[in-house]
């Protein structure tokens, strides 16, 4: 498994040498960072090359790094991360490539080079505001119609902004601010990695 | 006056075919279906977000409700994804455990696909035979976490607790008398092993009764054969994984090309199909049930002789027992520690996959070092399923988009998250 993994991160160095920003293997996990100006040159190749042959997109997740480590974040805002899986040669890859601007992410989609990234962008774009260029059909997809706001940013509150009921005056349903009082069970603690650990 | 030749048709989200909430527009040309759009997303909870604000542990019951129909299956990409990042050790004999109710999960997912399948097609007893078994097995869930569907049975490091040594017994009632009642449970008389082992037994001659019904039925063969093709390349350039990938003849199985748990070490084999219709997919499903039974027998066979431990020791992540909670300060902090602060998973970040009985189930789990993760993306196999059915749909008759819904298996649980 281990040299599987060792030819792999060589086969990708020589294969796109200077178009990896960083490559890293953790957890027997690979991951490299691309640019999103090569996104779509590499990642074609990626499905393409011999060695590679990572014909299927198994997953993509959009990211919003604003609140990671509690402000200690310093990259970019927002990033996609491909999940690849090579069945001929039993292989995954993980790609993360940034949204170069953290007031409007654009990145190119590649629809073309997986059909099955149609809707998994649809989703990003939906949750997180992210805009994939050349995406055939850009919607919603899971918030309801005529949703306002991209709620798996850090800064959308869980409970959301706006509150639906039945109003009894007005016969129909309609819309208002919230009336729940934000609540937290048990508070997010991010402790020094060495804690408990005398 | 215009000629009109295409119209839409609106489908769901309350029809009965539908699988829950699945709102379809097609656009029709005659009965010919020229485009389906699916909209999605009505039964959307935000357990992606949810988790973000829950501690890992709390998460875990948020995980059965994803594919309601394959509980524990979610629950183990989610609990593995925490292993990895954490390192903890699992037991053997909970590794062995949870196979076996990964595979019991996995024998009533595809009983009530099958159920639904034939009742959407119009074959009535195939469900009430399949719903018959998915008793059983609902039964041994309840044995051991309590609850018949949404066990919340595994945890970070193993599972919450051992076999249990009984079963629970039908009791007499207004429709069944003490008589009737003790036949009803003579199997339940052993623990659950006992009972498990007397269903593996059982079950393949079900699946005959099954296969009896359907296999060489002319109506079932003409509502599937040749239905809602797909070739292999095109399959895994749309992202489909499992059964739908195995029916289009793709030789990938994730129990077998990237085994977890004890997968490595039991015997079983990988159907495949040859043309892609809903028909090879249908055979597929129904050989997974007999390969499932395999499974499970060889795990009950190795848990009656293989006692030990079945979560691991590392109480940073696990809780330590009741009685040593009691007796001792360090096991009581630690506890305390547990259950109101949570457990900090290292930083980093992990994909874990499993071979749910609809695909490739992952979990995408990224932690900072805090005590809820800063974001958990599930990959449900059914929404890049569903991302197909487009595609599957175009020139059939709209009575086969029907047949295509029932043949992704497709459960809103997990594609609207």
């Amino acid at each position: 498994m281990t040299t599987e993994k060792k030819s792999l991160r060589e086969e990708l160095g020589s294969l796109l040498g200077a178009q990896l920003v960083s490559v890293q293997e953790r957890l027997g996990e690979l991951t490299v960072v691309v640019r999103a100006a090569d996104m779509l040159s590499v990642l074609t190749l990626m499905r393409d090359a011999e060695e590679l042959r990572f014909a299927q997109m198994v997953d993509l997740c959009g990211m919003d790094y604003s609140e990671y480590g509690d402000g200690a974040w310093e990259g970019k805002r927002f990033a996609v991360v491909y999940h690849l899986l090579s069945v001929v040669h039993n292989s995954r890859l993980r790609v993360r490539i940034f949204a170069e601007e953290d007031d409007f992410p654009v990145l190119a989609s590649v629809a073309d080079i997986w059909p099955g990234a149609n809707w998994f962008e649809r989703e990003a774009f939906d949750l997180f505001g992210l805009i994939f260029t050349g995406h055939p059909d850009l919607r919603r997809i899971l918030t309801d119609y005529g949703f306002v706001g991209n709620p798996f940013r850090k800064d959308f509150p869980l409970s959301g902004h706006v509150e639906m009921r039945y109003d009894p005056e007005q016969q129909r349903v309609v819309y208002q601010p919230v009336t729940v009082e934000p609540r937290e069970v048990t508070p997010r603690i991010l402790r020094e990695q060495t804690y408990g650990c005398n | 006056m215009p000629e009109i030749k295409n119209y839409t048709m609106n489908f769901g989200p309350q029809h009965p075919a539908a699988h829950g909430v699945l709102r379809l527009v097609l656009e029709l040309d005659g009965e010919v279906i020229v485009r389906a759009d699916p909209h999605i997303g009505l039964l959307h909870r935000g357990t992606e977000k949810l988790a973000e604000h829950k501690t890992f542990l709390q998460s875990v019951p948020y995980m059965d409700r994803l594919d309601y129909v394959s509980m524990l299956c979610n629950e183990h990409a989610y609990v593995q994804a925490i292993e990895k990042l954490t390192g903890i050790e699992v037991p053997l004999r909970a590794q062995y455990i949870r196979v076996m109710f990964d595979e019991i999960t996995r024998v009533l997912n595809h009983l009530m696909w099958l159920g639904a399948h034939g009742l959407d097609i119009g074959a009535m007893t195939v469900f009430l035979y399949c719903f018959r078994e998915r008793e059983d097995l609902m039964d041994a869930y309840e044995a051991v976490s309590g609850a018949r569907m949404h066990a919340a049975y595994y945890r970070p490091g193993g599972v919450y607790r051992d076999l249990p040594d009984s079963m629970p017994q039908y009791e007499a009632s207004k429709i069944h008398n003490a008589a009737a009642v003790k036949k009803l449970n003579e199997n339940r008389q052993g623990s659950l092993l006992d009972f498990l082992d007397d269903f593996t037994r059982r079950f393949p001659t079900y699946i005959d009764e099954y296969e009896t019904l359907l296999t060489d039925n002319r109506i079932w063969k003409q509502r599937t054969v040749g239905i809602g093709v797909l070739t292999p390349e095109r399959a895994l350039a749309l992202g489909i994984t499992g059964p739908m990938l195995r029916g289009s003849g793709v030789e990938w199985d994730l129990r077998k090309k990237q085994p977890y748990a004890a997968y490595d070490k039991v015997d079983f084999d990988i159907p495949v199909g040859v043309n892609g219709d809903s028909y090879d997919r249908y055979l597929v499903r129904v050989e997974e049930m007999r390969q499932s039974n395999r499974i499970i027998k060889q795990c009950v066979d190795w848990l009656r002789v293989n006692p030990g431990p079945v979560i691991a020791t590392n109480h940073k992540f696990a809780p330590p027992g009741r009685e040593s909670m009691k007796q001792n300060m360090e096991e009581l902090i630690h506890h305390f520690k547990l259950f109101t602060e949570g457990m900090h998973v290292p930083e980093g970040e992990a994909y874990s996959v499993v071979e749910h009985p609809k695909g490739e189930f992952g979990i995408y789990l990224v932690s900072d070092g805090a005590n809820k993760p800063y974001r958990l993306k599930i990959r449900a196999p059914g929404f890049a399923n569903l991302s197909s059915l487009d595609e599957m749909v175009r020139g059939h008759m709209i009575a086969d988009v029907v047949t295509i819904i029932g043949t992704q298996d497709i459960v809103f649980g997990e594609i609207d998250r």
